[in-house]
C-alpha cells in the first residue's frame, strides 16, 4: 500500500491550501459551479443541508420559546401553526434526507469503493441543482405566506386551508428527484465501480448503509410524488380523490403518504447506523463483530420499511386486522436494528477505544439511537399507541432517532471525514465542549417531553393544560443549551478552516480506501488504482499504531 | 412501587380498560429499562476498561459468535412477539363494544364538539355519562379530521368527514375526564377541549332530565361567561376588540351592525338570539358563514346568560337602545361588570 | 456483429468513454443499471395513479362505468397501434446504430417521432371533444344529464393519467430529437449505441403505460 501521504505546504498558490487536491484546483468559482467531482458536489451539499439544519433550528428555538406559555407569548395561533410545520419541512425534506447521503455518500462512497468519481458525475450535479431548485422554491413558499398543515400535510386540512401549500408541495415533489437521482447513482457505482479484489463482503459496511438507503429512496420517493401531484391537483382543481365532500376518502391520503414516509425514516437511519459501523471499529481499533449481520440488516430493514407504513394510522379510521399486521410487522422491523447495537457494542469489547470527537458522538447514538428505538416499541404496541399517539410522547420519540440518532451520527461522520475533506482538524477541546452541550442540551430537551406526552399533552398543540407548564420549561431550557453547543461546533469548524492544512492522511489511524489517499484528496482520488486483498476493518492485521 | 411509578408517567384510570394498557405500559417501561440499562452499563464498562493505553495497543480479532448473535435475535424477537399479542389483545377488547351501551353520537367541527344523546338532547363540549355503565361514541366530523383523545381513559379515535367511527368505554372513576382533539386542525386546534361527567345514575338521569345544575345559583351575565367558555364561543368571538374568524363581542350591543346583502341590524336581544339559532340569516358583513347553529343545544336560561354576557362586555349594555323590543329574554339582572 | 471502419489506436481515449470508467464495457454496464433503475421509478409513480383509480372505481363503480362510455374506443386503439408501432420503428433504429447504419438510424427515429406526434395529434382531437362536452376534471366538470353524480372524478383521473403519459411522450420526442442531432453528427455506432440504447427502454416503458392505461380507462365493463 501507498505510504502515508502527509499534506505540506508549498511555497505556490495559496498560501494554506496546500499542494494540489480537489479544493483548489481547478481554482474559480465557475469551476466549483459547473463541476462534477463528486467530492465538490458533496461539500456543497455539506454546506446547503448546514444551512437548512440552521433554519430549521430556528424554528425550533422559536417554537420552545413560543411554549414558555400557553397561548400568548411571542406568536399568534396561526403563526405558531406555520412554524412548526415549517421547522418539520425544512428539516425533513431540505436536511436530515439528503443529509448524509448526498454531503458524506457523496464525497466518500467513491474513496472507499477506490473509483475515481460516481457512476453517473453530470447527473450528481443535477441532482445538486435540483435540490437547489427545490430549496428555492420552498423558501419562496415560506415567504410568500408559509403553511400552517404540518409537514403530514393531511387532507382535508391541506387542501382547504390557505397558504403556500401547493408550491410548497411543488417543493418538495422537485426535492424527491434529487433524492431519487442519488439513489440511482449510487447503486450503479456500488454494482460497477468497485476497486480491484473489492468483493461485495470487503465493502465497508457505509457502502451497505448507503446502498440500503438508495433502493429506499429509488422505490418510495416516486410514490411521494405522484401523492404530492394529487394534492396539488386536488387544492387546484378539485379532482375528488381526497376530498369528503366530492366521494372522495382523506384517509387514504394517509396512506399514500406514509407509504413514503415510513421507509423515509429509514433513508434517515440506515446512512447514520452505516457511519457508527466506520466510527466504532475506528475508534475502538478492532474489527466490526458480525460483518455480515450488520450488512444483511441493513438491506433487511430497508424491504421491510416498506411493510409497516399503517403504524401512523392506528386510531385513524383503518381497520383493526389491517392495523394488526401493521403492529406486528413493526416488531420484526425492529429485531435488525437491535442486533445492529449488540454489533456496535461487541466491536468495542476487547477495544483500544479511544474518546476523540467522532467517538463521542458515535457513543451518544447508541445511548440516544437505543432510548429512541426502545420507545418505538410503546408506540407498535396497539393499545399503548392509542394512547400515546399524536402526543409528544411521539414527538419525543422520533426526535430521539432522528436527532439523537442520526443527527449524531451525521456529527460522528462530520468529525470523522472532516481533516478528510478539508485537510485540516478542528480544536479537540471544543469539540468535546460542543458534544457535552449538545449531548445534555438534547436530553434535556426532549426526556421531559416522553412525561409530557404520556400524561396526555397532545401535539401540535398551541394552548396547553398547566400541568404541562414545569415539563414545556424544562424543554425549551434544554433547547437553549442545544443551540449554544451547534453555535459553538459551527465557531471551531469554521475556525479550523482558516488554518493552514495540517491534516495527516490518516489523523484517526483508520484502515479503509479513504485514507490511503492524502487529505484533501487529489482531484482524481488515488495516485494509483487501489487493489484490495482483505477486509475493510482489519486492525489486527495493520498491527500497532497507524 | 408500580403505582407511584404509574402516578408519575399517566393520568388517573379512568376506566378498567386504562387499567389495563397501564399494566402493558409498565411491563414495557420496565422491560426497555432494562436493556437501556444493559446497553449503557456495557458501554460504560467497555470504554473504561477497554480504554486505549498506548500507541501500540493490540486487539483481538473478532469477527462473530453465531451463539451470541443467535440468542441476541432470538430472545428480543420472542419478548416483542409478547408485546405484540398483549397489546393486540386490549385492542380488540377496546375495539368492540358491549351490546347494550349507550349510543351517543358526536359531532366534531371546527372547533368545537357536540353531542346528541337517544332522547334527543343535545350538548356542546361537554358529555354527561353515567358511572359504570359502558358508553358508545358515533362520531363523524362536518369539515376536516379531527380526533377524541381521553388520556384518562386511554381512548383516541379519529373523526373523518363523510364517515363514521367508533370509541367506547366504560367509565369507572367518578368526576371531570378532559377530551383533548389530537389531529391538528387548524388555529383552534389546541382550545378543542371537552369535558366528560361521570355521574352516579341519579344525577346523570338528574342532567338528562334538567341539564343539570351548573349555572344554576349564578348571576346571568357570570353563568354566560362561563358558556362563553365552554361551549367555544371563545375560539370565534373575542371580547377585547381582537377580530377573529368571528366578530368580537366588545361594544357590539346597542350598536347598529352591517350585514351581507346590504342589511343592516340593530344588536339587540333578539339580534343576539337569532345569530345563535340561524346563524346563516345574520352574516357580518366581511366574515364568513361559518358559524354553526346552536338550535337544540342551548336551554332558554342558557341563551338568556349568553345573551347577559355580550351585552356586559358593551358599554351599552345596560341601555336598552330607543325602540328595541324589550323581549323575555332581557329578564333579570343584566350584571354589568 | 460488424467493427466500425473508424478504429482507433491503441491507447487512445475513445471520445465517448468518461474518464472514471476502465472501458466502454464497464460504462456501458453502469448506464443499463441506471436506465433499468429509473424505469423502475416511473412505473412507481404511474402505479400510484393506477391503484388511486382503482380505488376510486371501487368507491364509485356506476359513475366510472357510465363515464368512460364518453370515450372513443377508435380513437384510443388507433393511438394503440401507433405507439406499438413506434415501439416497432425504435427497435429498428436501436438495431441499426449496432449495425452502424446511419441512414436507417436517421430514418427510424424520425418515423419513431412522426409516430409520436400522430398519437399527441390525436389525444388532441380527444382532449377538444371533452372540452367540448365539458367532461373536464374535479372543479371544471360541467357535462350535464349524467345519470349518475361523481362521473367527474374518472375524468380527474383520466386527465392526470393520460396527461402524465403525454409529458413523457412529449419529453421522449425531445430525447428523440436529441439522439437524432447527435446521429446526424456520426456519434453512433457498433462500439457505442448506448443512448439510443436507454432511450429506446424509455420508450419501450411509456408503450407499455398506455397498454396498461388504453384498456383500463377505455375498455373495462
Amino acid at each position: 500500500m501507498p505510504e502515508d501521504a502527509i499534506a505540506t505546504q508549498t511555497g505556490e498558490g495559496a498560501a494554506n491550501s496546500g499542494p494540489a487536491n480537489y479544493l483548489n484546483e481547478p481554482r474559480g468559482l465557475w469551476s466549483w459551479l459547473t463541476t462534477v467531482d463528486h467530492k465538490r458536489i458533496g461539500v456543497m451539499y455539506l454546506f446547503s443541508v448546514l444551512f437548512a439544519f440552521l433554519l430549521g433550528g430556528i424554528f425550533a428555538i422559536l417554537i420552545r420559546v413560543q411554549l414558555l406559555h400557553s397561548g400568548g407569548g411571542i406568536m399568534k395561533p396561526e403563526t405558531y401553526n406555520k412554524i412548526f410545520t415549517l421547522h418539520g419541512v425544512v428539516m425533513i425534506f431540505l436536511f436530515i434526507i439528503p443529509s448524509i447521503p448526498a454531503a458524506f455518500g457523496n464525497f466518500v462512497l467513491p474513496l472507499m469503493l477506490g473509483a475515481k468519481d460516481v457512476a453517473f458525475p453530470r447527473l450528481n450535479l443535477a441532482s445538486y441543482y435540483i435540490y437547489v431548485v427545490g430549496a428555492l422554491l420552498g423558501i419562496a413558499a415560506m415567504v410568500t405566506g408559509g403553511l400552517d398543515t404540518g409537514w403530514t400535510l393531511y387532507t382535508p386540512y391541506s387542501t382547504s386551508t390557505n397558504g403556500s401549500v401547493s408550491l410548497m408541495t411543488l417543493a418538495a415533489f422537485i426535492l424527491g428527484f434529487s433524492s431519487i437521482f442519488t439513489g440511482i447513482n449510487f447503486i450503479a457505482t456500488v454494482h460497477k465501480l468497485r476497486a480491484p479484489g473489492m468483493t461485495w463482503f470487503r465493502m465497508p459496511l457505509f457502502v451497505w448503509g448507503i446502498y440500503s438507503t438508495a433502493i429506499i429512496q429509488i422505490l418510495a420517493t416516486p410514490v411521494l410524488g405522484i401523492t404530492l401531484l394529487l394534492l396539488i391537483m386536488e387544492r387546484m382543481f378539485h379532482i375528488g380523490i381526497f376530498d369528503p365532500k366530492l366521494g372522495g376518502d382523506p384517509v387514504l391520503f394517509q396512506h399514500f403518504f406514509w407509504f413514503y414516509s415510513h421507509p423515509a425514516v429509514y433513508i434517515m437511519i440506515l446512512p447514520g447506523m452505516a457511519i457508527i459501523s466506520e466510527v466504532i471499529p475506528a475508534f475502538s481499533r478492532k474489527n466490526i463483530f458480525g460483518y455480515k449481520a450488520i450488512a444483511y440488516s441493513s438491506v433487511a430493514i430497508a424491504l421491510v420499511s416498506f411493510l409497516v407504513w399503517g403504524h401512523h394510522m392506528f386510531v385513524s379510521g383503518q381497520s383493526q386486522f389491517a392495523s394488526a399486521i401493521f403492529s406486528f410487522l413493526t416488531f420484526l422491523v425492529a429485531i435488525p436494528s437491535g442486533v445492529k447495537m449488540f454489533n456496535w457494542l461487541a466491536t468495542m469489547y476487547k477495544g483500544s477505544i479511544s474518546l476523540e470527537a467522532p467517538m463521542l458522538f458515535a457513543i451518544s447514538f447508541l445511548l440516544l439511537f437505543a432510548i429512541g428505538g426502545l420507545t418505538g416499541l410503546f408506540l407498535g404496541a396497539l393499545s399503548v399507541d392509542v394512547h400515546l399517539h399524536d402526543t409528544y410522547f411521539v414527538v419525543a420519540h422520533f426526535h430521539f432517532v432522528m436527532m439523537g440518532g442520526t443527527v449524531m451520527a451525521f456529527l460522528a461522520g462530520l468529525h470523522y471525514w472532516w481533516p478528510k475533506m478539508f485537510g485540516r482538524m478542528y480544536s479537540e477541546r471544543w469539540a468535546r465542549v460542543a458534544a457535552a452541550l449538545v449531548f445534555v442540551g438534547f436530553n434535556v430537551t426532549f426526556l421531559s417531553q416522553f412525561l409530557m406526552g404520556s400524561q396526555g399533552m397532545p401535539r401540535r398543540y398551541y394552548n396547553y393544560l398547566p400541568q404541562y407548564h414545569p415539563m414545556h420549561v424544562v424543554s425549551t431550557i434544554g433547547s437553549w443549551f442545544l443551540g449554544v453547543g451547534f453555535l459553538v461546533m459551527a465557531g471551531y469548524l469554521a475556525v479550523s478552516l482558516r488554518k493552514k492544512m495540517d491534516a495527516p492522511a490518516n489523523p484517526w489511524g483508520a484502515t479503509g480506501l479513504e485514507w490511503q489517499t492524502s487529505s484533501p484528496p487529489p482531484t482524481h482520488n488515488f495516485e494509483q488504482v487501489p487493489v484490495v486483498t482483505h477486509g475493510p476493518y482489519e486492525y489486527s492485521l495493520m498491527g500497532a499504531g497507524k | 412501587m408500580n403505582s407511584w411509578l404509574r402516578s408519575l408517567i399517566v393520568p388517573i384510570e379512568g376506566t378498567a380498560h386504562a387499567a389495563a394498557v397501564d399494566r402493558l405500559y409498565v411491563f414495557l417501561i420496565w422491560l426497555t429499562a432494562f436493556f437501556f440499562v444493559l446497553v449503557a452499563g456495557l458501554l460504560t464498562y467497555f470504554v473504561i476498561r477497554y480504554r486505549r493505553r498506548g500507541p501500540d495497543d493490540r486487539t483481538p480479532r473478532i469477527t462473530h459468535h453465531h451463539g451470541l448473535e443467535f440468542a441476541w435475535t432470538a430472545i428480543p424477537l420472542a419478548l416483542v412477539m409478547v408485546v405484540f399479542f398483549w397489546g393486540f389483545r386490549l385492542f380488540m377488547d377496546a375495539a368492540v363494544a358491549p351490546g347494550d351501551a349507550l349510543e351517543i353520537q358526536v359531532l366534531a367541527r371546527k372547533w368545537v364538539w357536540q353531542f346528541e344523546y337517544p332522547n334527543g338532547v343535545r350538548s356542546v363540549n361537554e358529555l354527561h355519562v353515567p358511572l359504570g355503565k359502558p358508553v358508545k361514541l358515533i362520531m363523524t366530523s362536518d369539515d376536516v379530521i379531527h380526533s377524541f383523545f381521553v388520556p384518562t381513559f386511554r381512548i383516541k379515535q379519529d373523526v373523518v368527514p363523510n364517515t363514521y367511527t367508533q370509541l367506547w368505554f366504560e367509565a369507572t372513576e367518578p368526576g371531570v375526564h378532559i377530551v383533548e382533539c389530537t389531529q391538528y386542525c387548524g388555529k383552534g386546534h389546541s382550545t378543542m377541549l371537552a369535558k366528560i361527567f361521570v355521574d352516579d345514575e341519579k344525577k346523570y338521569n338528574d342532567w338528562l332530565e334538567n341539564g343539570g345544575d351548573e349555572g344554576k345559583s349564578m348571576p346571568l351575565a357570570a353563568f354566560g361567561a362561563m358558556l362563553y367558555a365552554n361551549r367555544g364561543c371563545h375560539t370565534c368571538h373575542s371580547v377585547d376588540g381582537t377580530r377573529g374568524d368571528g366578530p368580537t363581542f366588545k361594544n357590539v350591543f346597542g350598536r347598529p351592525v352591517r350585514l351581507i346583502g346590504g342589511r343592516s341590524a340593530m344588536a339587540d336581544e333578539n339580534y343576539l338570539r337569532t345569530c345563535m339559532m340561524t346563524p346563516q340569516v345574520n352574516v357580518v358583513l366581511g366574515f364568513e358563514p361559518i358559524m354553526p347553529t346552536f338550535q337544540g343545544m342551548l336551554r332558554e336560561r342558557e341563551i338568556q346568560a349568553l345573551i347577559a354576557f355580550i351585552k356586559a362586555q358593551s358599554d351599552l349594555g345596560g341601555v336598552p337602545p330607543a325602540g328595541s323590543a324589550a323581549s323575555s329574554a332581557a329578564r333579570g339582572p343584566s350584571g354589568k361588570p | 456483429m460488424s467493427d466500425s471502419a473508424a478504429t482507433l489506436g491503441h491507447g487512445a481515449h475513445e471520445p465517448f468513454l468518461q474518464h472514471h470508467f476502465e472501458s466502454p464495457e464497464q460504462q456501458a454496464d453502469a448506464s443499463r443499471i441506471g436506465m433499468w433503475l429509473f424505469l423502475v421509478t416511473e412505473i412507481l409513480l404511474f402505479g400510484g395513479l393506477f391503484v388511486g383509480f382503482a380505488l376510486m372505481q371501487s368507491r364509485h363503480p356506476e359513475a366510472f362505468l357510465h363515464a368512460h362510455h364518453h370515450l372513443d374506443r377508435t380513437l384510443g386503439f388507433i393511438n394503440t397501434v401507433v405507439l406499438l408501432t413506434s415501439s416497432f420503428t425504435m427497435v429498428l433504429a436501436v438495431r441499426s446504430a449496432q449495425t452502424n447504419d446511419r441512414r436507417r438510424l436517421i430514418v427510424f427515429l424520425l418515423l419513431t417521432i412522426v409516430c409520436a406526434g400522430i398519437f399527441l395529434g390525436i389525444k388532441c382531437v380527444e382532449y377538444s371533444h371533452k372540452f367540448h362536452e365539458g367532461l373536464l376534471p374535479g372543479s371544471f366538470y360541467s357535462h350535464r344529464g349524467d345519470p349518475v353524480p361523481g362521473e367527474f372524478m374518472f375524468f380527474s383521473f383520466y386527465f392526470m393519467m393520460t396527461g402524465l403519459h403525454g409529458i413523457h411522450i412529449l419529453a421522449g420526442m425531445g430525447l428523440m430529437c436529441w439522439l437524432l442531432r447527435r446521429a446526424v453528427r456520426g456519434d453512433f455506432s457498433s462500439r457505442y449505441n448506448t443512448p439510443v440504447d436507454f432511450v429506446g427502454l424509455y420508450w419501450h416503458l411509456v408503450d407499455v403505460i398506455w397498454i396498461y392505461l388504453f384498456p383500463l380507462l377505455y375498455l373495462i365493463r
